[in-house]
């Protein structure tokens, strides 16, 4: 189970969204985000959805690989999907028994946030799929760095957030040994109830806690050794640099979303 | 040749402790020199080297740093950077998630300009024979390689003195060949001072100078063949010798003789073959 969360993970590539500027990747990122709340019919959507298949296709990432990305969140989506599906009345009413009732606007609501949750997932599955966590965190850090000026500690945040991309791998594979060691002395973590199996965990999650503590303490000693400070004065190795082809496709983004904007508020 | 470290009369207690961990150690470690420091759990070896870069600062006694007070806030990243530190698990000292990222990790923090930072991270890497797994993941990496990795994140900083604080406990025999064949080489090529921490009496042998500790002192010092030969009061502080000195001593008891000091197996083998004749 563990083995399936793809979070962070970079598939290497050297297509032309795989050499885009981190900062690029972030900002469509946002910019699509922003359109995919902005739509609201079949033919924004379907412009959307036209230009995701588009990035997909240019990334050379395996769909298979971004579909897998959204196993894991399957029973929000369709929870989603029931929800909308009896909550919204309105348009013509095709199925009614005791309270429920299903109408065409229901239907086409649910579709529509279905969509949108795996749209959006999809969406930023492609940003951490290629793009190295390191650059992605150094991005971040270079578009967030304004507040520093309010006092925001970003440089802090881009490092948690890079150590903890860092030891995902590893805490998993420490979850795993524990729940292994766990088993071979007779914890049960499939069956019984569902209070029961969450009470199961404990004995995974403790031991799973106090060595994630233990080895903050020594990485923070580590770190103090190679002479870490904060991020005053820090340089770095591989410096962003944005090329013509990245303005080129932020400023594309921009002209997209102006006009998926303008398309709605045509009524499309 | 001058001393890189002098620790003098150090006294440390942690926090809400009455046993000192050090009491009145004393020690000097020369520039350029392979030093090993022996001692069972608890002899306060691993808190001594946290002492060595500054992380740990005495409560009485000095300590000196190329001439630097270990106690002087202004100069600690100078420290940091003339004594590299290597820790026991691999695991719990990289950064990154790419391996030249985390090689990388020092050089940065030394606010240095990003060809020489590029420069110091493929000489660090070539130095241990990791560079072309430069673009690696390290939690893919066996324990001796990610040891061989903090290594070369330690010497992006080049610093003049490097101490590992168990760096084989956590790794295979194979894995502990590959990190020691590298720390010597390092040594005797580079000429960067290695300060060795370590329960394993075999990782001694070949050393300049070596120290025993317990109880948070220095009980033993000098090269391994005079601290070897004195196999009585190693077993006394609870040591074992390397297995062809207690191979001699026990021959010894049952009445041969032997020239003192014999530590290789070659050397042991030798003295063997010439007793038996």
């Amino acid at each position: 189970m563990l083995k399936d969360i793809t979070l962070g993970q970079y598939f290497p590539g050297n297509s032309f969204i795989h050499r885009l500027d981190p900062r690029t990747k972030l900002m469509c990122t946002i910019v699509y985000i922003a359109a995919l709340f902005v739509a609201k019919s079949y033919v924004t959507y379907g412009i959307l959805l036209l230009m995701l298949c588009l990035s997909v296709a240019v990334s050379r990432i395996k769909p298979s690989a971004l579909l897998k990305g959204l196993k894991p969140l399957a029973l929000i989506i369709v929870f989603t999907a029931i929800l909308n599906l009896f909550y919204i009345k309105g348009g013509k009413e095709l199925v009614s028994f005791w309270v429920l009732s299903i109408t065409t606007e229901g239907i086409k609501t649910a579709l529509f946030m279905v969509f949108r949750i795996m749209m959006l997932i999809t969406g930023t599955f492609l940003l951490t799929y290629t793009t190295t966590p390191m650059a992605l965190t150094d991005g971040l850090e270079i578009i967030l760095n304004p507040l520093k000026k309010i006092h925001v500690p970003v440089h802090e945040f881009a490092m948690m957030m890079s150590i903890a991309l860092r030891f995902i791998p590893t805490l998993i594979e420490e979850a795993d040994k524990i729940t292994n060691a766990q088993k071979a002395r007779g914890a049960d973590f499939e069956t019984g109830k569902l209070t029961e199996r969450a009470k199961a965990l404990l004995p995974l999650l403790v031991p799973l806690f106090v060595s994630a503590f233990r080895r903050a303490d020594e990485l923070a000693i580590a770190m103090e050794s190679r002479c870490y400070h904060g991020g005053e004065g820090r340089t770095r190795m591989k410096k962003l640099s944005m090329k013509a082809s990245d303005f080129i496709t932020i400023f594309a983004s921009l002209v997209f979303l102006t006009g998926i904007i303008v398309l709605v508020q045509f009524g499309f | 040749m001058s001393s890189i470290i002098q620790v003098k009369d150090v006294v440390f207690r942690y926090e809400g402790e009455e046993e000192p961990v050090l009491n009145k150690t004393t020690l000097e470690i020369e520039q350029g020199a392979f030093v090993v420091i022996l001692g069972h759990n608890g002899s306060g070896k691993s808190t001594l080297a946290k002492h060595l870069n500054g992380i740990l600062t005495p409560d009485e006694g000095s300590i000196f740093v190329d001439g630097m007070d270990t106690r002087d806030y202004e100069k600690l990243l100078d420290i940091r950077r003339t004594v590299g530190m290597v820790f026991q698990n691999p695991d719990n000292q990289m950064v990154a998630s790419v391996v030249e990222d985390d090689v990388a990790f020092a050089p940065e923090n030394l606010g240095l300009p990003p060809d020489e930072i590029r420069a110091r991270v493929d000489e660090a890497l070539k130095l241990v024979d990791m560079y072309e797994y430069r673009l690696h993941a390290p939690h893919l990496l066996s324990g001796g390689q990610k040891q061989r990795v903090a290594i070369a994140g330690v010497i992006a900083m080049r610093p003049r003195c490097i101490v590992l604080d168990e760096p084989t406990a956590m790794l295979d025999p194979a894995g502990r060949h590959e990190v020691i064949g590298t720390i010597k080489r390092l040594c005797r090529m580079n000429g960067i001072t290695i300060v060795l921490i370590t329960h394993h009496m075999n990782e001694a042998i070949d050393a300049d100078r070596v120290f025993v500790m317990s109880n948070g002192k220095v009980v033993s010092e000098g090269t391994p063949k005079e601290v070897f030969s004195n196999v009585e009061s190693l077993k006394a502080e609870g040591l074992t010798v390397p297995d062809t000195a207690e191979l001699l001593y026990e021959l010894k008891l049952a009445g041969f003789e032997f020239p003192a000091g014999t530590l290789t197996v070659e050397e042991c083998a030798r003295a063997i073959s010439s007793a038996l004749k």
